[in-house]
């Protein structure tokens, strides 16, 4: 199923920061979104994501399809690796929790407290879950943050295993990964600063 | 949603889980009583129903400010929030668990602190049931305020000054109950009144809780 946006307007703690956007993504196809620090790739996403509405514009074929991957993992200190996985795997009803401790390398740290992890390490982790989700579409904000150089490869194959598969992702990033995607600036979508129209109640404040 | 609940239990029993927290604070809160009271036993069983009430009330809002906010600060709130489940079903789990980690622990001690208050005998079952009556409420209440301030930083004061008076009717019928029970009077009106109360918020609050959590965090 195709992801839709048409026409969006995007708002951060009350400011318009993206007007007019659309995009869409087929099955088998992943978009990159770059842009400069601030210019709302953040927003966009969790948008996407459904953790905020957007202020204008229409998102269809979202609905409990997305797995999100933001800036923090969602990684409980006090819970093994393995028991993380499967705490998501459980909640998404996924299963596949040994091929996702493969993907990225996790079963020599599989029994760790997730707490004993190394950031790089954690963001493996965070980024295995999308693995055991099962969801189509992968909405992911700069993940490769952290990582080394052979983590990112895993990740790249991680990714082009699952565009293989039919599923899609969104990703905003600054660095290359070396896949085959079209890429979407999102700098010419700024929002003028006039406006502002519904992007706030102060006026009835 | 049972893998919530499991997690969540999981996560309260390992280091710095936080249970037992409750438990002994609301153990040494009615120890110090009787040393500020004085030793009047007559006394003692007089207050003891509203004593062990106020004290368990309060050990249950020690630990509200945990129960969504380490959720937040992870992550792990976001990702629930794009999960399957929907958010009525994992707060209301989420209250569920701070009830079997706090509340339950609190209506099994009660009877044993309640000699040290010398509460009357025909006071100790009526205490229990109430107690068991009106945690859940308290639980799910204070799941509520905690999706209020789930983005402030430092919201645990805040939580407590919101919070506190939406547990007014619990407390007024909960020790209400308990003090007619330990007095041998007619305890069903307080004891329906305090079913009815929990019976609501469970139903209704889940639905304000995911609402506020929603607005918390955009």
């Amino acid at each position: 199923m195709l992801l839709n946006a048409q026409n969006l307007t995007l708002a951060r703690g009350g400011v318009p920061v993206v007007a007019g956007l659309s995009l869409s993504l087929e099955p088998g196809k992943a978009l990159i979104l770059r842009g400069p620090n601030g210019a709302g790739k953040t927003t966009l996403l969790r948008t996407i994501a459904g953790l905020q509405p957007a202020l204008d514009g229409e998102i269809s074929g979202a609905a409990d399809r997305i797995a999100y991957a933001g800036h923090a993992d969602g990684i409980k200190a006090m819970l093994s690796v393995r028991e993380n996985l499967a705490f998501w795997a459980q909640v998404f009803g996924g299963d596949a929790i040994e091929a996702a401790l493969d993907a990225y390398a996790l079963h020599p740290l599989a029994e760790r407290l997730a707490g004993t992890l190394s950031a790089g390490q954690k963001r493996r982790l965070g980024l295995s879950r999308l693995l055991v989700t099962g969801c189509p579409v992968w909405v992911l904000d700069e993940p490769t943050v952290s990582l080394d150089v052979d983590a990112v490869a895993m990740f790249a194959s991680a990714i082009k295993a699952h565009l293989a598969g039919g599923g899609s992702a969104l990703i905003a990033t600054h660095i290359d990964l070396g896949l085959e995607a079209e890429v979407l600036d999102i700098t010419p979508y700024r929002a003028r600063p006039d406006q502002r129209a519904g992007a706030s109640d102060e006026a009835f404040l | 949603m049972i893998a919530l609940l499991i997690r969540d239990l999981r996560l309260a029993f390992r280091a710095g889980g936080g249970f037992g927290l409750g438990l002994a604070f609301f153990l040494i809160v009615v120890t110090l009583v009787p040393f500020s009271v004085g030793p009047q036993p007559a006394l003692l069983g007089t207050i003891a129903p509203g004593i062990l009430w106020l004290g368990a009330l309060l050990a249950c809002l020690l630990s509200l400010d945990r129960l969504l906010a380490l959720d937040y600060e992870d992550g792990t709130l976001d990702l629930l929030l794009t999960a399957p489940l929907p958010l009525e079903a994992a707060v209301s789990v989420k209250a569920l668990a701070h009830w079997l980690t706090t509340g339950l622990p609190l209506v099994l001690a009660a009877p044993v602190l309640g000699v040290l208050l010398n509460l009357p005998v025909p006071g100790y079952g009526w205490l229990v049931i109430s107690l068991a009556l009106g945690t859940p409420a308290l639980s799910v209440i204070g799941t509520f305020g905690a999706a209020l301030t789930v983005g402030i930083k430092r919201g645990g004061l805040l939580l407590s000054l919101l919070v506190l008076p939406l547990y007014v009717p619990t407390l007024i019928f909960g020790a209400e109950a308990a003090r007619r029970g330990a007095g041998g009077q007619d305890v069903s009106t307080p004891l329906l009144m305090l079913a009815g109360i929990t019976l609501a918020t469970i139903a209704l609050m889940p639905f304000a809780s995911a609402a506020v959590l929603r607005m918390g965090l955009r």
